[in-house]
């Protein structure tokens, strides 16, 4: 790797955002910012039931109200042809059993299946009257039993959400080797039992979603703007799946996004609703989410119910662990929702232990709940909080100290690469020296002291450690392939260099928060040895971009990066030929570096910016040989996934009186593969860890008996607040990756996974004087409170020592 | 929300007569709450009465041993008002942990004690300082205005114009925030002055209420022993997904006890 631009621009420069000044001055280009002439507004009825016949929609008072020039139903979905809403991965269970996938209509057809489930449109001038139009539309519903919990669906006699889903099972999936699992258990010192849900979450990023459909009937393409975190994998889904409209006469369009935590991979009706609308009526139609609307259409997070075994020998070995899971699919599969709990999170469930054995299965259910897909984490914080859990009641259990059991366990950093028992082979990482780290920063070696001075105060100290490992880089496209992803997952770059080397990179992956627009300049600035301020980064417009597969995953730098690199090393190569002719060397003998190509040992060399004239004003030129111009692209399919890891520590302070949960102290040390710029991941790092604390302590989604969502806007579900986020303590420890070209692994998610673990094993240990061996997230004043109560009150026990 | 009227009167007699002459019609102070509910369309008013621009409702000014408060007076001049904050810096302190920066600035006390709210912070204090609420034709005692959820004493047409607050020798406010809403789970004002000693709890119940069991033993004992030991009963409180009534029952000896200590 050359290190030639100053350092602060290139790799490892604290860079500031560049994209900052316009989002934080108000003039970002959001989908909601854009206006199309002639502009009309939809307005999408929705499900009042979570589960219900349609006998019937009148919509003839609606269309007779002012403004109003469309209002289109299931039937008109139908008779024009389009299909439903697809889902990108097929899960194949045991016995070779291929999943349920029940047909997802764009609008309800026949029956409702979620509050919220989209049952028609209106289309008018304004939203105001497309919305007084909406409630001028009479449904006839009858109403059938509601199945807001997977045990309500799986009951014995439980009605069906689809008649093409029996029992309102997706799959019942396995992994691992049930039968060494069980000759472990036979074998064990002591086997150590946890159950555990984790909670559904509402991904709620700030910008909520819209999406503005286009037609030019002049040339037939249609053009849809949306909030998206991957505009060629809607465009592929829709045209391809919903719409039946070829690439060439599709046009995805996703400007800045203001958030989307996996919300916004996937591929939502209301986009085939507005782009087909426009076709049919020639005018641009929009679509903008209320926050309210959101609650019950964005697919939620999370939702899963799991019971674990963990096998130990009498020294406190992992010898075996069994899992098996009960995943919510909510009432539609999402896009990716079947990968989740199978691919995404049960090849974790080696964590960073040696663990030989183990059995994992997975059963997933249809609810009449809004559809459950991938949430910053996808599966990962599931299996993270999972083991780093049963991890501390084993050491409980066992009479061995938390951090002691870990390191007993631990693969050691001669270990690598490491075969785990479900499927995944790591390459790198050293948990001991993050572990080590963290320890030091946290200062935990002084913590009794603390506890004793905050109980001094009537306040209930508690630390919890998690040593987490995850994936990342989704992922060699024929390994997917096999395990069901209709799509590959590779990613593109082509790096336009133009005549006075000033560059454009245009890349597949798209960002919405993460700061790509700054880390990919630093990475072509300094592998091309060109100021950050002459390169820019494209992204977001099929239109503009080769197809890419969008980001998700912390696999922009990973996956996207790599391609960049590829690239880069084929502009490098030309741009060697050219200097060689110019130079009149071979070019065997050019070298480049410092944005510079140099005849090896000479002072003979050609800047940067005098080749790529060169190659656009080819008068001097070897044109016999090679073609003018500087523009190259690659696509780059992983080797494998990534696998960051780390440790993160959170220490608490319990008020015993109300129950409320104060997160004093927070310790990451995360091993995130090389860095390429320090102050964007601290802030990737450190917003996952504030959504993790979200997810431990307050944030919950609650369906009542009738399914309906109780925690259906702000007043009811809670969000972490800045007042409530500790200063944290951020550091990384790098072991590079062994097979992409930058050694990256992924920030984005870490922060997420490793988190929510951290702060229950601190809450059980802030009351392990009352006897409580866990608390189900999330750990709610009330609910502390209720334990605290139930074991007599506030009134400090004497300490267990 | 739907198409309505808007007026803007001057004067409170202009307001109460837009208001006598449409019942449908409703007064709009800073809009906290009505705002909101018009835009998702739960209240469908003829006319908004936006009463910004009626200067009689503002003004904070001292009549003998009490501080009389406009009804237009926002939050965050409540927080900051050298006036208030030496004669009842509880009511400050309250009035800053109300909502948000935003939300201070908008919102009105007149307003959210119109608004009677369960979980609003205003009627605690109204009812522990023995407050008296002036209408635009009487004044009501606070105890025989907060009716019950969402509910006062107040006639169709009625305005609010302001509060008058007896000057305490102490007072003190604790609540505990709904973590989602961060509007008062439960809520204590106590308050030691010339009608006695007054113990206000919010966010508990459907309606504010005094705890007067604990007003008797800090009549007693002023202290925050005096009503650790008092159990809330929990029959009529509140219970949602985020407390229950039981916990509730808690957090007002608990929050009574930090109003005593926060009154000094």
């Amino acid at each position: 790797m050359n290190v030639t631009t100053p350092p602060s621009e290139g790799i490892g420069a604290s860079v500031r955002r560049r994209e900052d000044l316009r989002f934080l001055s108000g003039r970002g280009q959001y989908t909601d910012d854009l206006n199309r002439p002639g502009q009309l507004h939809a307005w999408i009825l929705r499900s009042p039931h979570a589960h219900a016949r349609i006998g019937g929609i009148d919509t003839a008072a609606a269309a007779a109200m002012p403004g109003v020039r469309a209002i289109y139903t299931a039937a008109h979905i139908e008779a024009a042809g389009l299909g439903g809403v697809p889902c990108g991965w097929q899960v194949t269970g045991k016995g070779g059993k291929v999943m349920a996938e029940p047909m997802h209509p764009v609008l309800a057809s026949g029956k409702v299946r979620h509050v919220g489930d989209p049952v028609a449109v209106v289309v008018a001038e304004t939203r105001s009257q497309a919305r007084d139009a909406a409630e001028a539309i009479a449904v006839s519903y009858t109403p059938l039993p509601a199945l807001p919990t997977m045990a309500a669906a799986l009951a014995p006699g439980a009605a069906l959400l689809h008649d093409d889903a029996p029992g309102n099972v997706c799959f019942d999936w396995e992994i691992g080797d049930a039968a060494a699992t069980d000759a472990a258990f036979a074998a064990a010192y002591k086997v150590v039992r946890f159950e555990t849900t984790n909670n559904r979450l509402v991904p709620n990023a700030m910008e909520p979603r819209a999406a503005i459909g286009d037609y030019d009937p002049n040339s037939g393409e249609h053009t849809l703007y949306t909030t998206s975190q991957n505009p060629h994998v809607i465009r592929l889904l829709m045209g391809a799946f919903v719409l039946k409209v070829p690439e060439h006469r599709l046009r995805v369009v996703a400007p800045d996004v203001g958030g989307g935590f996996g919300s916004k991979i996937y591929h939502y009706a209301e986009e085939a609703i507005v782009t087909w609308a426009a076709a049919q009526l020639k005018r641009p139609v929009k679509w903008t989410c209320e926050r309210s609307e959101a609650f019950v259409s964005d697919a939620h997070g999370r939702d899963h119910v799991t019971r674990a075994e963990l096998a130990l020998d009498a020294e406190g070995r992992f010898l075996g662990l069994r899992v098996e899971t009960l995943a919510n699919m909510g009432a539609y599969l999402s896009t990716f929702a079947p990968a989740v709990p199978t691919y995404l999170s049960a090849t974790l469930l080696a964590g960073c232990y040696t663990t030989p054995a183990i059995h994992g299965q997975v059963k997933a259910v249809f609810t009449s709940t809004v559809p459950v897909d991938a949430y910053r984490g996808a599966g990962r914080p599931e299996t993270t909080y999972l083991l780093e859990r049963l991890v501390d009641v084993a050491a409980r259990e066992m009479g061995m100290d938390r951090v002691e059991i870990r390191r007993k366990n631990f693969i050691r950093p001669d270990q690598f690469p490491y075969q785990t028992p479900v499927a995944l082979q790591y390459d790198s990482g050293d948990y001991e020296a993050t572990l080590r780290e963290a320890l030091r920063v946290a200062r935990y070696d002084s913590f009794e002291q603390r506890r004793a001075e905050a109980k001094a105060r009537g306040r209930l100290r508690g630390i919890g450690i998690s040593t987490y490992l995850e994936a990342c880089g989704i992922a060699p496209s024929k390994l997917v392939g096999q395990l069901g992803a209709r799509a590959g997952l590779y990613e593109v770059a082509n790096i336009r260099v133009h005549p006075t080397g000033s560059v454009s990179v245009f890349t597949g992956t798209h960002s919405h928060g993460q700061g790509h627009e700054t880390t990919f300049a630093q990475l072509v600035s300094e592998q091309l040895g060109v100021p950050l301020s002459q390169v820019e980064v494209v992204h977001g417009d099929t239109g503009k971009i080769p197809f890419g597969m969008g980001t998700y995953g912390s696999r922009s730098l990973a996956v996207g990066g790599s391609a960049m690199v590829k690239a880069m090393d084929k502009i490098i190569a030309k741009g060697r030929k050219i200097a060689a002719h110019l130079l009149e060397a071979s070019v065997e003998d050019i070298e480049f570096s410092n944005g510079q190509f140099r005849v090896a040992g000479t002072d003979r060399a050609k800047a940067f910016a005098e080749i790529s004239m060169a190659a656009y004003v080819p008068h001097n030129y070897p044109i016999e040989e090679i073609e003018p111009g500087l523009e190259e692209t690659a696509f780059y399919d992983p080797k494998n996934f990534t696998y960051p890891g780390g440790c993160h520590i959170c220490e608490v302070e319990i008020d015993p009186e109300t129950g409320e949960t104060e997160v004093v102290n927070f310790t990451a040390c995360d091993d995130v593969g090389r860095v390429i710029n320090p102050m964007i991941v601290e802030g990737q790092i450190q917003g996952g860890l504030a959504q993790g604390i979200g997810q431990a302590l307050i944030e919950n989604t609650v369906y009542d008996s009738e399914g309906q969502l109780l925690s259906a806007s702000f007043a009811d579900y809670a969000m972490p607040r800045a007042a409530q986020i500790p200063a944290f303590d951020v550091s990384t420890s790098t072991t590079l990756c062994t097979h992409n070209p930058l050694g990256v692994k992924g920030c984005g998610e870490v922060g997420a996974i490793g988190s929510p673990p951290a702060v229950i094993n601190a809450v059980v240990d802030a009351l392990r004087d009352y006897g409580v061996t866990h608390v189900e997230m999330p750990a709610t004043p009330q609910k502390i409170w209720s334990i605290i109560h139930s074991k007599g009150g506030a009134a400090l026990p004497a300490a267990a020592e | 929300m739907y198409d309505f009227a808007y007026h803007k009167p001057t004067s409170v007699a202009d307001a109460v007569k837009l208001l006598a002459e449409d019942p449908d019609a409703r007064p709009i102070s800073g809009g906290m709450t009505l705002l909101p509910a018009l835009k998702h369309r739960l209240n469908m008013p003829s006319a908004l009465i936006d009463l910004s621009g009626i200067a009689e409702l503002r003004g904070i000014r001292r009549e003998g041993d009490a501080l009389v408060i406009g009804a237009m007076v926002k939050h965050f001049e409540i927080a900051t008002d050298p006036q208030i904050m030496a004669a009842i810096p509880a009511l400050s302190r309250m009035a800053a942990t109300i909502g948000d920066t935003q939300v201070r600035n908008r919102g009105t006390i007149g307003g959210s004690l119109a608004n009677n709210d369960p979980a609003a912070d205003y009627p605690a204090a109204a009812l522990a300082l023995g407050a008296t609420l002036i209408t635009d034709r009487r004044q009501i005692p606070a105890d025989a205005f907060f009716v019950g959820m969402f509910t006062t004493a107040m006639e169709p047409g009625e305005l609010l114009v302001g509060v008058s607050f007896p000057i305490p020798e102490k007072a003190g406010y604790a609540k505990l925030r709904n973590p989602a809403s961060r509007y008062s789970m439960t809520g204590v004002f106590v308050a030691r002055g010339p009608k006695g000693v007054g113990v206000g709890v919010n966010g508990a119940a459907a309606c504010a209420f005094r705890q007067k069991e604990m007003e008797a033993a800090l009549a007693a004992n002023w202290s925050p022993e005096a009503v650790a030991g008092i159990r809330q009963p929990a029959d009529d409180l509140n219970s949602d997904i985020h407390g229950s009534a039981e916990y509730r029952a808690n957090l007002v000896t608990v929050m009574a006890k930090r109003a005593v200590a926060d009154a000094g």
